[in-house]
C-alpha cells in the first residue's frame, strides 16, 4: 500500500475501523463533547490537535468509555460500542489505550505492570519481542512501577498494550514531558508499529513529531472537529495549523 | 520471683496472647483486603466473624434439631469449609444489592451503611439465642487436649489454630502479592477505571473481594467457636481492636495487618504478665504512638 492510498483513507477502499458519528459526552454536568465526527481506516495513523482542555483527551476517552455519559455513535470494525460496558470495549474491539498520565500501577512491577491487561487477540507481540522493541524494559523488569523515569514509564505503558494483540492504539501525549533523545526512541517506535500494520490516534501537543507520522489530522476545539488536514496539505496549511495551534 | 519461672510466664502468656493475634491478624486480613480494594471499613467484620461462629454451632447443634432430622450434625471439620462459603455469599449478597449504590458517595456512608448491618446481626443473635454466649461443643477429638511445650503445657486445638492461621495469612499474603490475580487487585485499588478500560470486569472483582474478605471473617468465626463461648456480641468486643490493629498496620496493607496482628497479641498478653489491667490499654497507647510517629500506620504507603 502506497502513502497515497493510505492518504486519502476511508474514502478509497481501505477499511475503515473507526467511525465516530456525533460524540458527545458528559463528566457529571460538564458536557466535554459536542458532537465529534471522525473515521479511520486499517493501518492509517490520525493524531487529534488543539489546545489544552480542548477535548482531545476526552474523545479517547469517550471511546474508552471512560466517561460518565456518552452519546451519538462509535463504530469498531463496523460494530456500534457506544452502549458497551467499559469492561468490554477493548476486549471486543481489540483496542489498547495508552492514558496521558501513563497509567503506570506503583504497587506492581515491570513484569506485573506488562502482564496486567487481559489479551484481546491471538497475536500480541511477545515478551521477547517487546524486549528488543523497548532494550531498557528488560533491565528492570523486577523494579517497581514507580521506580522508573519518565520515559521507562512511557515504555512500558505502550509495551503493556501491544502484548495483548491490541491492533487500534489510543495514545494520548505520549512524548509529554519526555527528553528529545526519548522523543525520537518514540517517533521510531511509533513508526514501526504502523509498518507492522497497527492503526494508531495519537493526541499529540507536539506537531513536529506528529507531523512526520499521520496521514491526517484532526484539529479539535470546543468539543468539535473544527478541521481535517490530510498529510499531503500540511505545508499548504501551515498558517491555519499555527493560527489553531497558537496559545 | 526466679528468672528462670519468669521466663516461663513471659513465653506462657506470649503463646496466649499469640493464640488472640491470629484472630486480630485473620480479621484485620480481611478488613485490609477489602479496605484496600473498596475503600470500604467495614464494620460489619466482627459480626460476620460472630455469625460465623454461630453458623457453626447451628450446623453443629441445632439444625438437625430445627428441621426434625435427628442424625443431622455438621461438624468442625466441614463446618470449616462450609461456614466460610456461606458468609462469603452471604458477603457478596450485601455488596451487590446494597453496598455498591454506596461507592460514589463519601466513605461515611458505607460505614454507616456496615455498622447498621452489625446492628441487625447483632439483634438478630440476640433475639434468638443466649446473649451471655453459648459453648460450643463440636471440637473434634483429634484436637483435645494437651501438648507439652517444654515452658508449658498447651491447648492442642489452640496449637493447632495459630499454625493453620499462619498458613491462612501466608497464603493470602501470596495470592495478593505475587500472583496475577492478585496483580490485578493491587492494580483496582489504584486505578479502578484503568483497569476496567483494560478489559477487566471490576464490579464482579470487587464483588468476589468483598466475599473473600468476609469470609475470612467467617473462617475466623468457626475457629473461634470452640475456645470461645458462641455470643451474640463475640464480635463487637473484637473490632474496636481489629480497628487498632489495621490502623497501626497501615490502611490496606496486608503484610502491616498481619505483621501488626500477631505483634499486638504477643505485646497484650506479656504485658499480661507485668500488669494485667494494662494489657488492653496498650494496643492503643501503641496506636497513639504510631499515629503520632507514623500516621500512615507501620506498613502503610507515605503519601
Amino acid at each position: 500500500m502506497t502513502i497515497a492510498t493510505l492518504q486519502t483513507g476511508a474514502d478509497t477502499g481501505v477499511k475503515p475501523i473507526l467511525q465516530i458519528k456525533d460524540l458527545h459526552a458528559w463528566y457529571g454536568e460538564s458536557h466535554i463533547l459536542h458532537g465529534i465526527e471522525m473515521e479511520l481506516g486499517e493501518g492509517q495513523l490520525i493524531t487529534l490537535l488543539g489546545r489544552n482542555g480542548a477535548g482531545r483527551s476526552t474523545t479517547l476517552r469517550a471511546i474508552m468509555g471512560m466517561v460518565d455519559r456518552r452519546t451519538g455513535s462509535i463504530r469498531i470494525h463496523g460494530n456500534e460500542f457506544i452502549n458497551k460496558p467499559a469492561h468490554r470495549i477493548s476486549p471486543d474491539g481489540r483496542i489498547g489505550y495508552c492514558p496521558e498520565e501513563r497509567g503506570i500501577f506503583a504497587s506492581l512491577n515491570v513484569e506485573e505492570n506488562l502482564m496486567l491487561p487481559p489479551m484481546v487477540g491471538e497475536d500480541g507481540m511477545s515478551l521477547d519481542e517487546i524486549f528488543s522493541m523497548f532494550p531498557n524494559l528488560a533491565d528492570v523488569r523486577k523494579r517497581m512501577g514507580t521506580r522508573l523515569s519518565g520515559g521507562e514509564q512511557q515504555m512500558l505503558a505502550i509495551a503493556r498494550i501491544l502484548r495483548t494483540g491490541a491492533r487500534l492504539l489510543l495514545l494520548d501525549e505520549i512524548t509529554e514531558g519526555l527528553a528529545p533523545v526519548i522523543v525520537k526512541t518514540l517517533g521510531t517506535v511509533i513508526r514501526d508499529l504502523k509498518k507492522r500494520g497497527y492503526t494508531i490516534v495519537l493526541v499529540e501537543q507536539n506537531f513536529r513529531f506528529a507531523a512526520t507520522l499521520a496521514d491526517r489530522h484532526y484539529v479539535i476545539e470546543h468539543g468539535k472537529v473544527i478541521d481535517r488536514i490530510e498529510a499531503a496539505d500540511v505545508d499548504a496549511s501551515m498558517e491555519r495549523l499555527n493560527h489553531y495551534l497558537s496559545v | 520471683m526466679e528468672l528462670d519461672q519468669m521466663i516461663r510466664l513471659i513465653l506462657a502468656q506470649g503463646m496466649l496472647g499469640l493464640n488472640n493475634g491470629v484472630f486480630y491478624a485473620m480479621l484485620s486480613l480481611g478488613l485490609a483486603v477489602i479496605f484496600g480494594l473498596l475503600n470500604v471499613v467495614n464494620f460489619a467484620h466482627g459480626a460476620l466473624y460472630m455469625t460465623g461462629a454461630f453458623l457453626a454451632l447451628i450446623l453443629h447443634s441445632y439444625l438437625g434439631q430445627w428441621l426434625g432430622l435427628d442424625w443431622l450434625q455438621i461438624g468442625f471439620w466441614p463446618s470449616l469449609i462450609l461456614v466460610p462459603l456461606l458468609i462469603a455469599g452471604f458477603g457478596m449478597l450485601i455488596e451487590r444489592t446494597m453496598l455498591r449504590w454506596l461507592y460514589k458517595f463519601d466513605p461515611i456512608y458505607s460505614l454507616l451503611f456496615t455498622f447498621g448491618v452489625t446492628l441487625v446481626l447483632q439483634g438478630v443473635f440476640i433475639n434468638f439465642f443466649n446473649a451471655s454466649g453459648t459453648p460450643y461443643p463440636g471440637m473434634p477429638e483429634s484436637l483435645k487436649g494437651v501438648v507439652n511445650l517444654g515452658f508449658m503445657m498447651f491447648p492442642k486445638y489452640r496449637l493447632f489454630v495459630i499454625i493453620f492461621s499462619i498458613l491462612v495469612c501466608a497464603v493470602v499474603w501470596y495470592i495478593i502479592e505475587r500472583t496475577r490475580i492478585g496483580a490485578r487487585l493491587r492494580a483496582g485499588t489504584e486505578n479502578p477505571e484503568l483497569v476496567k478500560a483494560f478489559g477487566i470486569n471490576v464490579p464482579l472483582m470487587v464483588m468476589l473481594t468483598f466475599g473473600f474478605g468476609t469470609g475470612l471473617a467467617g473462617l475466623a468465626g468457626v475457629l473461634a467457636a470452640p475456645i470461645y463461648s458462641v455470643s451474640p456480641l463475640m464480635g463487637a468486643n473484637l473490632i474496636i481492636v481489629i480497628f487498632a490493629v489495621v490502623v497501626i498496620g497501615g490502611m490496606g496493607s496486608i503484610m502491616g495487618a498481619v505483621v501488626t496482628g500477631f505483634a499486638l497479641g504477643l505485646i497484650e498478653g506479656v504485658t499480661k504478665v507485668f500488669y494485667a489491667p494494662a494489657a488492653n490499654t496498650m494496643i492503643f497507647l501503641l496506636m497513639v504512638i504510631v499515629l503520632l510517629v507514623r500516621p500512615s500506620g507501620l506498613f502503610g504507603r507515605q503519601s
